[in-house]
Parts: structure tokens; C-alpha cells; sequence
């Protein structure tokens, strides 16, 4: 996952690292510049330690699926005696659950002895692959930029319901040709998660607020809003019904299919890559992403500079949000079309934080991560499916790679990479 | 106690910081370990506290060979360390934090904080510390906070005192009683290491002086030395002390400040009342002990104070209540007295650094595209001009040494058109080669015009700089006179007391 592109200024060669001693200062207490500092090690770690942390937490797996695997624990009772037996069950059990997950994740060739596929079927994993990454790609974009300013965006579950419940309010709601009715509820549903995460900036630029405490509480907000509003005849809820779900999106709004018929991948994929290339420009060639990064960096310099710091939390919040809320209006334009409902968002909001930190909250690393969770999302129910093994295996594996991100010197030790600083 | 540290070598990767260098102390002496900033002192005396391992040669203590693995061992065997940056805890008390890690405790781990008192009150009355022992820390002066850190090293019977850089944060009359301070530890008999790059106070107290640099002893000098030996040996050149100056070539009035007030959120007043002006070409040096409005006074120049009243004109235009932004635009070049905090972004590239506070416009951006190959051109340019030390543009702020950042800081605040520059501490913490080159562009941005507000608090350098000192205190102006006013009464109106003469 090296992204040489990413970085607008590779330093190609540090210096031998001059020892610096420190400027003289009065004595004050420094919490908040080292919860800073290990906000920024953690969200801007580097790539091997993302690449190994992956390999790890896939190892630990292994050893998960070999504790939930019966033949293994049976095999294990006389280990002593006939270990061959215990060691060919647990490859068994590894090997088939990777290769099930591959399977349902990038290319099916067919079990053998089973009828023979053709290359729609076969290739069609990895199209699932691509149309869960989309959100995922969309969402962690988001959650990155805003670590990029250093704000911990954990709201992107309440910026996606909004984004569905607006995008989808204007799918159903209005009858407009093709294009442009797509285009109208996709631009309603990125400006209320816009406005939704921008309120988040605001508060913390005028109050001083925490952005972690607000996007937390504004996510149980969101949820009882639409929840509220999906309940409610006169506002979301389909008429003649009970359930909490709103009327379907109009063909005219939803998100065309990429390969034809036979693939659910959209059209909200590809917008998931244009997101890409906005952001990276935003981030490595525009004058705000130069001020974002400056504010995130050391924001004291750059209020120093002329830089507003508030507004500039203000806005990166408002494209945080607008990012997060694509990846609602994918799920609802896209993946699930039959209306709107408060499970839309299908943890995405969170995954996303995991793709923002084991992507490095780069662009181009933030792809990389949301097609391997997408990979995860699309295998895992083959896996569970074709080998009995629990689909929260993955989720384990998942999580595991975010607490390998989150402890660097672990991962280093593990691996004997070289730490980062002299001494 | 004796110390004796034989050819201790420290390497950081491919840097050696400290270069088989050897060092005896004895008892009842004052051995002064004179360098610039990055020459490896602070390293060699982090080895000697435990906190580093050296990569060979020992440390002995009365002859025997000591093994330390951290600084507990360092302090049982008789080393007290002063830090530069004190390690106490501000809420708590000083007889709390004395006892911090070797807490005397009474019936089922109840503290003792009786001890810890009776101890302090000792220890304070032995050298004559006045040193309340319930006194919280944060509410102290800092000269008495440094004391706290004394008594805490003698209360665990330190024989060898280790003073890092102490004089950093001290007022001059602290900085005396400091001296006071060692050469009654060193009548006691104890071994005191005196780390410092000021020439002023080593030729004061020291009896021994070893000279190092880039992490090798580079001789040994006598008190006696003058003040040009010691820093070209410290520097490896010949260095020039003072700042060559014409006279000022006075224009017309840039800056005028009427009746400014700064006031923080909880209503205390930091900046009071102040009028004063700076013609066109003219160097206003500000002087006084640090925390006496200097800090507000400039923040409010640069518009980052929000509670401001009064007049701050620069060439007849109001800049109170503007943005910083605005500010900057109207031609202020500021050095920040914390280029760290307040003037680099250290993972920043030294070329995003330089274009910091010009991204809103040409020529760096174009219609909110950053213009890179205009940027990597400017940079390169200003990397030689200003002699920035450093392996390229893209090298990050945090990698350059303290000297190095601060001309990047220069570079980029000098490279606009200005119509003021306010330098704020500008060559705190910077080495002695970089020092001389910083007030020579200070003083060829007077000479092309500009007024130039200084504030320091070296006197050395306010004296250097100024065509006119004013000196602060508690935020109020004691006086503005000549630079040609002698160092005791510069140092007597930094305590508040107005000399007959001296026009307020």
C-alpha cells in the first residue's frame, strides 16, 4: 500500500537527526500536546506498519478459525499422540477459510467436481467486492480528511442517515427525468450530512466544543430523527404501513448498474473513486488542503499565519460530512433501493474509521483500505456460508488491524522494523 | 563526591552525540560544560542520570565503576539533576512534590507529609531558600520553583548536582541568586555540572570550563577567558559578540501604540495602559523579565489577543480588531517567541513552512491551486540565501536544529514587503553562528526602513539591538532609554524601580 504519489513532499533522506534541545519554556503541563501527539501517530502511521498490521491481525485469525473449528478441537484432545492429525486439520480449516473468503471475494473458479461456471459467475465476487468498497471508500475519505485536520469524525453513522434520509425523501418524493433526478438527490443527500457534520465544526470553533463528544451524540440525534421521521405518515413513512421504511426510489433517481443485471454494482462505486481524486487534490495541490493540513499539524502556527482555524474546522467538517453522506446516498441510491430505513448506514459509519486509520488517512491509501474491507464484507458471508465459520471472524480480523494500527511499537517489535526516532 | 565520566561515547543511528568525551568533577568544585545548542551536553547528562546507556566508557563515582539502568539508580548513588524544564507537578504542594517518588509513609501506606515538611524546612534553612513547604508549585515564581527542584535533589543527599541550562528561565536577579545558590552548594562540598552556553555566567561561578562541540571536548579554558576565546571555541570560528550597527536613519512614525490594554479571559491584566512609538528605521527593543506583557504585547500587534483596547497605528492605519490575516497583509512580519508552537508546522516541509502565511493568494496559489514549482524555486533561493542548513527543501521543520528553523522563520518573514517586524525572543534557543546572522538581518530590516520592535529577555541582546529600550513591568512601561544605559540600572528598572532620569 505505498503511495508514491500521496505525499506531496517525499523527504527523500532526513537529516542525522540533530539533537535539539528544547527551546526554554515555563513549566506548564502539556496534556493536550500529547494527546495530539498520539493522535498523530496513530492516524499518520506508516505504511509498512499498516501492511503488517493487517498480516498480523490475518494471522491471528488463523488462530481463531482453528479454535472454532470442530475437527481441530477434536484432533487437539490427542495431539500428543498423533499430532499429524491435529496440523492437517488446522491447515485444513485456515487454508479453506482464506481461500472461501477469496472465493466470495475476488474470483469463484468453481468447486471441483461441481458444474463448471461461467466467467460472469466466476468474476462476480469481485464486483460485490467493488460495490461494498464504495461506501466504504466514500465514508473512510471523509473520516481521513478529517483526521487530516485532527478531528476524530466518529459521526459518520448519524451524516449517513441524514445523507439516505434526504437523498431518499428526494427520490421518492419527486418525479423528474434521469439525469437530473439522480443528480438532485444525490446533491441532497451529501448536503445534509454537509450540514450536519459542518454544525460539528461550528460548535467547536465558537464553543470549544469536543468533536469527539458532539459527532458521538449527534449520531443518537440522527438516529432518532429519521427513526422519528420514518415512523411518521406525515413525514418519511410509506403510506399503509407500520414499519419504519419510506417509499422506494424512483428509477429515475437510483444509481444505474455498472455491468448489466446480473452485477448489483453501481454506479456509486466510480463516484466513490472520483471522491479519490478530489480529496487528493484537495489535500496534496489546493491552498485549503494546505491550510487543513497546516491547522491539523500545529494549529497554533497557523492561527499564527493568518489562518482562521475555526472556519477551517468548520469547513473541513462540512466536506467530512458531504464525503460521509455519499456513502449514504450510495446505500440508498444504490445498494438498497427498496426505501429508506434507519439501518441504512449498515455500520459503515464506523468501518469507516478503520479504513481512514489503516489507509493513513491518504487518499490513495483510503482506496486500498475500503477494497480490502470490501473484500472482507463480500468474502466473509461466503466464508460463513461454504465453511461454517462464523462471520464475525472477520470482524475480529477487522478489528484487530486497527488495534495493530493503533499500538505502532507492537508491530514493530513483532516485525523488528526500525522505529521512526533516534533514541 | 568525585565523578569522573571516561571517554563516553552516545550514537543516535548514524550521529554521534557524545564522542568519547571524559570529564572529572570534584568535590567543592563548579565544572562548567559550556557548548552550543545540539553540541551533546544535554545527551552526555542524560547518560550520566540513567535515562540514556551509554555505548561505551564509564561513569565513576569516588572511583567506582557505576551501572546505571535508569535514574533511580542515578539517585542513589548521589546525582540530583536540575532540569531545564522543572519536573513537578504544578497542583501540587512543594513538600508533596519532594517526597514525589520516595514517599515516607506512615501506618498502613499512609503518607508522610510531616517528613517531607521537616525535611524542606531544613534543607531551606540550610542555605537560606525561604521556601514555604505548602506552598502550591504553579502559584510560585519560577526562581523558587528552580529552588523546589534544588531542595528535592539535596533531600535525597545528592553530592553531585547537575544544573541543566538553568539560567534559561530566570530573571537576572534570579539568575544572581542562583550563583549565590551554587557556590554555597559547592562550599558544602558538593560536585555541581553547570550546562549552559551563556559566556556571562560561566565566567562568573565556574571553576573549571570544558568546552565541547558537535559531541567532542574541544579543549578545556579558564574562567579567565575572555568572552571572543570562549565562543569561538564553542562555535569553531571566530564569532562576532557584538552587532556592527550604524547609526539609525530615522524616518517618519511607522508604528504608534495609544493607551493598548490587553486583558485575557479571566480578566487579569497583562498589558497596561501602554503608548509608545517606532519611527521608520528605528530598533524599540523590549526588555524585561519573562511574563511581564511581552508575550500579550506582541500577540496583540499580530491581532491574536481578542481583549484589546487602545490604538495600535501602523502608518495612520487602526490594526485593532482586525484578523490576523488582515494584519499580515497590511506588511507586519512576525517572529514568534516559540517558533515551535507559534512560528512552524515541524511536518511540514521547509517549503510548505516558508509559504505558511501567503496561502491565500500569488504567488504561491492560483484560483486555490497551490503553484508547487514556484514554491520549490523560492524555497531553494531562500535556503542559500538565509544559509538554512538542511539536506533539501523537503526536509520536515522538526529535523533542522534550532538555529536552522528559526531562519526559516526569518526567511519567510523577511522575504515579504514589510512595514513592521516584530521579533519576539528571536534567537532563543539558537546557536551562537546562527545568533550573528539573525541580528544582522534584524538590523539590515531597520537600515531599509522598517521599524523593528524586539522583545527579548537577554539583555545582552536588547543592548545589541536597540536604538531605544523600553522596559516592561507587570505590563506597565518603567521607563524607554538609550541603549547606552548601563546593565545594573537596565536590571533594577526590570524589577519596576524607575531610575531618576529615565523618561516614562
Amino acid at each position: 500500500m505505498t503511495t508514491p504519489t500521496d505525499e506531496p513532499n517525499p523527504t527523500g533522506h532526513t537529516p542525522g537527526p540533530t539533537v535539539k534541545e528544547p527551546p526554554a519554556k515555563a513549566p506548564v503541563s502539556k496534556d493536550d500536546d500529547r494527546w495530539n501527539a498520539a493522535f498523530r501517530s496513530i492516524v499518520a502511521g506508516n505504511a509498512a506498519v499498516a501492511f503488517f498490521s493487517v498480516l498480523l491481525a490475518v494471522l491471528v485469525g488463523s488462530l481463531l478459525i482453528m479454535f472454532t473449528d470442530d475437527r481441530v478441537r477434536e484432533t487437539f484432545g490427542y495431539v500428543t499422540a498423533r499430532p499429524g492429525d491435529f496440523f492437517s486439520a488446522s491447515w485444513d480449516a485456515i487454508w479453506g477459510a482464506y481461500t472461501a473468503l477469496f472465493r466470495g471475494a475476488v474470483f469463484n473458479p468453481g468447486r471441483e467436481g461441481g458444474p463448471a461456471l461461467d466467467f460472469a459467475t466466476q468474476i462476480r465476487p469481485l464486483t460485490e467486492t467493488l460495490k461494498f468498497a464504495g461506501p466504504l471508500i466514500a465514508a473512510g475519505l471523509g473520516v481521513g480528511l478529517a483526521f487530516r485536520a485532527a478531528l476524530f469524525n466518529i459521526g459518520g453513522r448519524g451524516q449517513m442517515l441524514l445523507a439516505g434520509a434526504a437523498s431518499g425523501w428526494v427520490a421518492y418524493q419527486f418525479e423528474l427525468p434521469w439525469p437530473i433526478h439522480l443528480t438532485l438527490a444525490i446533491v441532497a443527500g451529501m448536503l445534509a450530512a454537509a450540514l450536519w457534520g459542518g454544525l460539528v465544526g461550528f460548535l467547536k470553533a465558537r464553543t470549544g466544543a469536543h468533536e469527539v463528544i458532539l459527532t458521538i451524540m449527534l449520531n443518537y440525534v440522527a438516529y432518532y430523527l429519521v427513526f422519528f421521521a420514518l415512523s411518521e405518515q406525515s413525514l418519511l413513512q410509506a403510506p399503509n404501513t407500520v414499519n419504519p421504511k419510506s417509499l422506494p426510489a424512483h428509477e429515475s433517481a437510483t444509481l444505474p448498474k455498472l455491468l448489466g443485471d446480473r452485477f448489483n454494482l453501481h454506479l456509486g462505486f466510480l463516484l466513490a473513486l472520483v471522491a479519490v481524486a478530489v480529496v487528493w487534490w484537495i489535500l496534496n495541490r489546493s491552498s485549503l488542503g494546505f491550510r487543513i493540513r497546516a491547522v491539523g499539524a500545529n494549529p497554533a502556527a497557523a492561527r499564527s499565519s493568518g489562518i482562521d482555524v475555526g472556519r477551517t474546522y468548520t469547513v473541513v467538517m462540512m466536506i467530512s460530512g458531504a464525503l460521509v453522506g455519499l456513502a449514504g446516498v450510495n446505500q440508498v441510491l444504490g445498494t438498497v433501493t427498496s426505501g429508506v430505513t434507519t439501518d441504512l448506514d449498515a455500520g459503515i459509519g464506523f468501518d469507516a474509521i478503520t479504513v481512514a486509520l489503516l489507509g493513513r488517512s491518504k487518499p490513495i491509501g483510503i482506496m486500498f483500505a475500503g477494497l480490502l474491507f470490501g473484500a472482507f464484507k463480500a468474502g466473509g458471508f461466503a466464508m460463513q456460508a461454504s465453511e461454517n465459520i462464523p462471520v464475525d471472524i472477520v470482524l475480529v480480523v477487522q478489528s484487530l488491524i486497527v488495534l495493530f494500527i493503533a499500538a505502532p511499537a507492537l508491530v514493530r517489535a513483532i516485525f523488528r522494523l526500525p522505529a521512526r526516532e533516534a533514541a | 563526591m568525585r565523578l569522573e565520566l571516561r571517554d563516553i561515547t552516545k550514537r543516535f543511528g548514524t550521529l554521534v552525540a557524545n564522542n568519547r568525551i571524559s570529564l572529572t568533577v570534584e568535590p567543592g568544585e563548579i565544572h562548567a560544560l559550556l557548548g552550543e545548542n545540539g553540541a551533546g551536553k544535554s545527551t552526555l547528562m542524560n547518560v550520566l542520570y540513567g535515562l540514556y546507556r551509554a555505548d561505551e566508557g564509564e561513569i565513576l563515582l569516588n572511583d567506582q565503576v557505576q551501572h546505571f539502568t535508569g535514574p533511580g539508580d542515578a539517585i542513589a548513588a548521589g546525582i540530583g539533576m536540575v532540569h531545564q524544564h522543572f519536573m513537578l507537578i504544578p497542583v501540587f504542594t512543594v513538600a508533596e512534590n519532594v517526597m514525589l517518588g520516595n514517599e515516607a509513609t506512615g501506618f498502613a501506606g499512609s503518607l508522610d507529609l510531616d517528613a517531607a515538611r521537616k525535611r524542606v524546612e531544613e534543607i531551606s534553612q540550610q542555605f537560606g531558600f525561604h521556601v514555604n513547604p505548602d506552598s502550591v508549585i504553579e502559584t510560585l515564581p519560577v526562581g523558587v520553583q528552580q529552588r523546589v527542584e534544588i531542595i528535592k535533589a539535596l533531600s535525597r543527599d545528592a553530592e553531585v548536582l547537575v544544573f541543566d541550562e538553568p539560567t534559561a528561565v530566570l530573571t537576572p536577579q534570579e539568575t544572581d541568586e542562583l550563583m549565590g545558590t551554587m557556590r554555597q552548594l559547592k562550599e558544602a562540598g558538593k560536585a555541581i555540572v553547570f550546562i549552559t552556553h551563556k559566556l556571562r555566567e560561566v565566567r562568573a561561578v565556574a571553576d573549571k570550563i570544558t568546552v565541547i562541540r558537535l559531541g567532542k571536548v574541544v579543549g578545556e579554558a579558564s574562567p579567565t577567558a575572555s568572552n571572543q576565546e570562549l565562543a569561538a571555541m564553542m562555535v569553531g570560528r571566530p564569532v562576532e559578540l557584538t552587532v556592527r550597527k550604524g547609526p539609525p536613519k530615522l524616518g517618519e512614525e511607522g508604528l504608534v501604540v495609544q493607551d493598548l490594554r490587553v486583558i485575557d479571559a479571566l480578566g487579569h491584566v497583562h498589558v497596561d495602559d501602554l503608548s509608545f512609538s517606532i519611527k521608520r528605521g528605528e530598533v524599540l527593543a523590549v526588555a524585561g523579565v519573562q511574563g511581564n506583557g511581552q508575550t500579550e504585547l506582541t500577540e496583540a500587534l499580530l491581532g491574536l489577543q481578542t481583549h484589546v483596547t487602545g490604538s495600535i497605528k501602523l502608518d495612520g492605519h487602526e490594526l485593532v480588531g482586525r484578523s490576523v490575516r488582515k494584519i499580515l497583509d497590511a506588511g507586519v512580519g512576525f517572529i514568534p517567541e516559540d517558533r515551535q508552537e507559534d512560528g512552524l508546522v515541524g511536518n511540514m516541509s521547509i517549503a510548505e513552512n516558508l509559504m505558511l502565511n501567503r496561502s491565500f493568494g500569488e504567488p504561491f496559489v492560483k484560483n486555490g491551486n497551490l503553484q508547487l514549482g514556484k514554491l520549490d524555486e523560492f524555497a531553494q533561493q531562500k535556503l542559500k540565501e538565509y544559509d538554512v542548513r538542511a539536506p533539501g527543501i523537503s526536509t520536515h521543520a522538526d529535523n533542522l536544529s534550532g538555529g536552522n528553523q528559526q531562519k526559516v522563520v526569518v526567511a519567510r518573514e523577511l522575504s515579504r514587503d514589510l512595514r513592521l517586524l516584530v521579533a519576539a525572543q528571536p534567537t532563543r534557543g539558537v546557536d551562537v553562528g546562527s545568533i550573528e546572522f539573525i541580528h544582522k538581518q534584524i538590523i539590515a530590516t531597520r537600515d531599509s526602513g522598517v521599524p523593528v520592535i524586539v522583545v527579548s529577555t537577554e539583555l545582552d541582546e536588547v543592548v545589541a539591538l536597540a536604538d531605544r529600550i523600553m522596559v516592561l513591568y507587570r505590563g506597565r512601561i518603567v521607563g524607554i532609554v538609550p541603549p547606552d544605559t548601563p546593565r545594573d540600572v537596565l536590571g533594577l528598572m526590570m524589577t519596576g524601580e524607575r531610575p531618576e532620569g529615565a523618561v516614562a
